[in-house]
């Protein structure tokens, strides 16, 4: 393997983990931040891809991003209503609009459980075209992932200082206490999903247009791997000011991307994905808890080696 | 200023363990009032506290505030003129952010997409002197690393930065240690006097009862017994208060945590 092939497998494994990590920023704000498990994640992902996909295929790839995100806003919302407004529990509803969402995403597609972008003008292929001939011309996704990735991580630290940003930090902090600041929990919750979902959205949007296909189950186990991105980037950056750990829940999905592509290369096959990211998700919330049960455990084990009889 | 009008309350309706919480109690609440509210365990005092702040609708009956009736408003949205204090006090504040932000979201300045400015900080440390616990110089760090008093004393000035129409205080010193406690219970002396607010306070401390305040009731049963304020409140003892309940309910005061002794 040359090292031009070693730079070309780490820029691809690099582009995946910039568009992933749109939707581990997407957790960071529904998970870290609200405290909301949002399992329609998957389904929004794929919906947002799927939409994208067909706006670009009808001739609009400028309109294509925006009418994701809308997409996912859109997705976040019914979630929220479910949850705030019609007492369905909060895994459930995500659960629920999750399995909607397989049926919508592929009447979205016109039936089809796959479409196709090969001649499809998309926002890649402009800025391709854009940078033929200069020095730029390999990075065009690289620069579109990163534009997308820094224009959220900038929206989000600066939407965290505003009063409804931080009334939705206290939403999954201490409803209790949002209720007590005159704020409905319910309004700070739906709107940090309906913001959350858009990320989402636009996360699926861009790789299916990157890899210029888009099928029904693109989003299938997303909700984990970007979970695991997201705890891995928590166990550096955790107790860290807003952006810092923003920052880190992107470096956490480069790391995932890593490992998995050093998996690879020691002949891990592809299929295991999904696998390493439950191990890794069960991990880091295992271990901790491992840890504050330790006391309890070295006592127990402390016991069993004592006399039963009462001295 | 605040009114409850033949309010009702049943739990668990219909089932072996229904209890009447609230049992067609009336009270008059005037403008300035310091009532401290005193009774058995289950006499009904939280139950009162919530109705007023709505964690639940009153089965029947109607709570007026300011002349405004307040009976199907929303909790966060009555929240707006009632300011409230629990027992526990990390009920009150969000451990993760800091104290500026906790205050910044009481305070509720400016729209949705408002910033805390400087002149708020600077505000928001003039408030927190006022405690005296050195807090204003640690308004960047999150609240969950303060002590219970801390917390506590936070929350008060957290509920009371918009003076409210009415605060009510659910025994809001019973977690603390006597000392913290007896700064607690200062602090909002002076702030209820210095702004003239109307408050219900809920204590198990019967000289704290007579001591604070300026109007005592006693519930039992989800009734009012005994409703004392005037020159008879100022000649009452803790002995005449045990009495009066004896004779009032029938039976024996049995709060286990009612403190007969002198403040604490």
């Amino acid at each position: 393997m040359s090292f031009a092939d070693i730079m070309g497998l780490g820029q691809t494994a690099l582009e995946l983990a910039l568009f992933n990590s749109l939707t581990v920023l997407a957790l960071f704000l529904s998970y870290s931040m609200l405290n909301v498990c949002d399992l329609s994640t998957d389904g929004c992902y794929a919906f947002g891809a799927a939409v994208g996909t067909m706006v670009a295929l009808a001739g609009h790839p400028w309109l294509s991003i925006p009418a994701a995100m809308l997409a996912g806003v859109v997705s976040g919302f019914v979630t929220a209503l479910l949850q705030t407004r019609m007492g369905i529990n909060s895994l459930l509803a995500g659960i629920i609009v999750n399995t909607g969402l397989y049926s919508i995403n592929i009447a979205v597609m016109g039936g089809a459980a796959l479409q196709n972008m090969f001649k499809t003008q998309t926002v890649f292929t402009i800025l391709k075209d854009a940078l033929k001939d200069t020095a730029l011309a390999p990075y065009y996704s690289l620069m579109i992932g990163l534009a997308a990735v820094a224009l959220v991580i900038v929206f989000l630290c600066l939407f965290l200082r505003t009063r409804l940003g931080m009334a939705i930090r206290a939403t999954g902090n201490n409803p209790d206490m949002v209720r007590s600041s005159s704020i409905n929990p319910a309004f700070t919750t739906t709107v940090g999903l309906m913001i959350s979902n858009s990320f989402t959205a636009l996360s699926g949007c861009l790789l299916a247009q990157s890899q210029k296909s888009v099928t029904a189950d693109i989003g299938s186990g997303m909700v984990t791997v970007a979970l695991a991105s997201l705890l891995i980037g928590n166990a550096f950056f955790a107790r860290r000011s807003i952006p810092v750990r923003a920052v880190g829940a992107v470096l956490g999905t480069f790391i995932f991307r890593l490992v998995y592509t050093i998996a690879l290369r020691f002949h891990l096959p592809a299929f295991m994905l999904k696998l390493v990211s439950s191990v890794i998700v069960i991990l880091a919330i295992f271990v901790p808890y491992m840890k504050s049960q330790m006391p309890t455990i070295r006592r127990r084990m402390g016991y069993a080696n004592q006399p039963r009889e009462v001295k | 200023m605040l009114k409850m009008d033949h309010l009702t309350k049943v739990f668990n309706p219909g089932t072996v363990d229904a209890k009447l919480a609230l049992d067609d109690l009336t009270l008059d609440v005037r403008d300035g009032d310091f009532i401290s509210i005193i009774g058995a365990n289950g006499a009904g005092k939280s139950t009162l506290f919530n109705a007023i702040g709505g964690s639940f609708l009153v089965d029947t009956g109607r709570i007026f505030l300011g002349g405004e009736d307040i009976t199907l408003k929303a909790e966060h949205k009555r929240a707006r003129d009632i300011g409230r204090l629990f027992q526990d006090p990390m009920r009150g504040t969000a451990p993760e952010m800091s104290i500026e932000e906790n205050l910044a979201l009481a305070a509720g300045s400016g729209g949705w997409l408002s910033v805390t400015r400087r002149s708020d900080r600077k505000a928001f440390r003039d408030r927190l002197a006022l405690l005296d616990m050195g807090l204003e110089d640690r308004i960047t760090q999150p609240v969950g690393l303060l002590s219970g008093g801390q917390r506590q004393a936070l929350t008060l000035l957290m509920a009371t930065y918009h003076i409210p129409k009415v605060l009510l205080l659910d025994e809001h010193t019973a977690a603390l240690d006597p000392g913290t406690a007896e700064k607690v219970l200062n602090l909002t002396h002076s702030l209820v006097e210095d702004n003239h607010i109307t408050c219900l306070m809920v204590t198990h401390n019967m000289q704290t009862a007579l001591d604070l305040g300026n109007r005592t009731i006693m519930m039992d049963h989800g009734r009012i017994i005994y409703d004392v304020e005037g020159e008879e409140r100022k000649a009452l003892t803790i002995h005449d208060l045990t009495e009066r309940f004896r004779v009032a309910s029938g039976h024996q005061m049995n709060n286990d945590r009612m403190l007969l002794g002198v403040a604490g």
